[in-house]
């Protein structure tokens, strides 16, 4: 399955994870109290310069990625504008591209596999409480080799469907392909305790 | 053990697959995403805590960076909009349908699913969904319930019916793998 991340190498690629992940929080926390339009299009420049430094292909993935929630912006300013509100319009929407901004470049530059181990690193913790955090990875894994093996069965079963309708698919599609994950799981699980178990 | 983990790994792979699959379409041909319908099934089929786990596995694999979310969406930038509420709240859904499925053994599966459907996947769903987006937009009420909740609400409460008809066809065909009932 594909990532969001960037195939590529840059300088913040190479800013280890953890890291990232601190300066994005602390960030977040010192924007999200900011009303002032000039600081946050200060903040706006400066996240386009980040993405900058990145070249021409990585502005591109950046602002795809930014194109989901512009016609949400484009409401929240509308909604403003209408009710006499105009600055705080901008305000609200400025902060919205900044913070999504910001975390998005995060996630184009890190690879799935050093985020999961931060992830790891974080819940150690919790095996002194008692959590099974081998089951966790392993959930994890479970997720991430199922969810296109199922997307691919839900398309079987959507062009099954097509075959014999000139009309898309219904609804009920959902049931047998529930039942077809639920089928899967139980062989997961039986392979499971066939080899061992989690334990 | 093993078997509640690949449970739960597996309904988190299919509220993802629900959000990528193209849409599917509603009687007269009105086109639906299914992935809050996965939510709600999380709850009504897993129950309480494994229907919650698997909503949580779900959400922490698209904040690592795997487009999971409807429409292929993820990474950390989906949850730094004012709209996160709704996925802050997909975990405390799935937990609430989920209680009210194990709690409540009156009524025929597919209606006590419908209705716990509604008070998780809408009530709960949206306690929490339209304060954040306030807090978070600087929005007012008013405002908040335009933007945030009424464009949504018709096919949330279409989905709540279906994930009542489909918890119903799934405890016909597989009565063991209802584990909110068993």
């Amino acid at each position: 399955m594909l990532t969001l991340t960037l195939e590529q190498q840059s300088w913040a690629h190479r800013v280890p994870v953890g890291w990232k992940l601190l300066v994005l929080l602390l960030a977040t926390l010192v924007l999200f109290p900011v009303d002032h339009i000039l600081w946050l299009g200060l903040s706006l420049v400066a996240a386009a310069i980040l993405y900058g430094s990145l070249g021409l292909t990585a502005m591109r993935a950046g602002v795809a990625m930014l194109k989901p929630i512009v016609l949400f912006c484009a409401i929240i300013l509308a909604f403003h504008v209408l009710t006499g509100r105009t600055g705080l319009g901008f305000v609200v929407v400025l902060k919205i591209l900044v913070l999504v901004g910001l975390a998005n470049f995060v996630t184009m530059t890190s690879r799935l596999d050093d985020m999961m181990a931060v992830v790891m690193r974080l819940l150690r913790p919790l095996e002194r409480l008692g959590v099974n955090t081998k089951a966790i990875a392993l959930a994890f894994a479970l997720v991430i080799r199922f969810t296109p093996v199922l997307t691919s069965k839900g398309t079987a079963l959507m062009e099954a469907w097509r075959a014999r309708s000139p009309k898309r698919a219904g609804w009920w599609v959902v049931i047998p392909l529930v039942l077809l994950a639920l089928d899967d799981a139980d062989h997961v699980a039986d392979a499971l305790r066939a080899r061992g178990g989690l334990n | 053990m093993e078997r509640n983990i690949v449970y739960i790994a597996l309904f988190a792979a299919l509220i993802a697959a629900l959000g990528l699959l193209p849409k599917f379409t509603l009687g007269s041909g009105i086109p639906i995403t299914a992935q809050s319908l996965g939510i709600m099934l999380c709850g009504t089929v897993l129950g309480a805590k494994r229907g919650a786990l698997a909503v949580l596995l779900f959400l922490g694999l698209a904040a690592l960076g795997l487009p999971l979310l409807a429409g292929g969406r993820g990474g950390l930038g989906v949850f730094t909009t004012p709209w996160a509420g709704f996925l802050f709240g997909f975990p405390v859904a799935a937990f609430v349908a989920g209680l009210e499925v194990e709690k409540w053994h009156g009524g025929p599966l597919g209606l006590v699913a419908g209705v716990a459907a509604v008070v998780g996947g809408i009530g709960a769903l949206y306690l929490i969904a339209i304060p954040y987006y306030m807090a978070m937009a600087g929005a007012g009420l008013g405002d908040a319930l335009v933007v945030a909740m009424a464009p949504f609400m018709p096919g949330d409460l279409i989905k709540a019916v279906l994930a009542g008809v489909v918890t119903h066809a799934i405890w016909k065909a597989r009565p063991d793998a209802v584990l909110a009932r068993s």
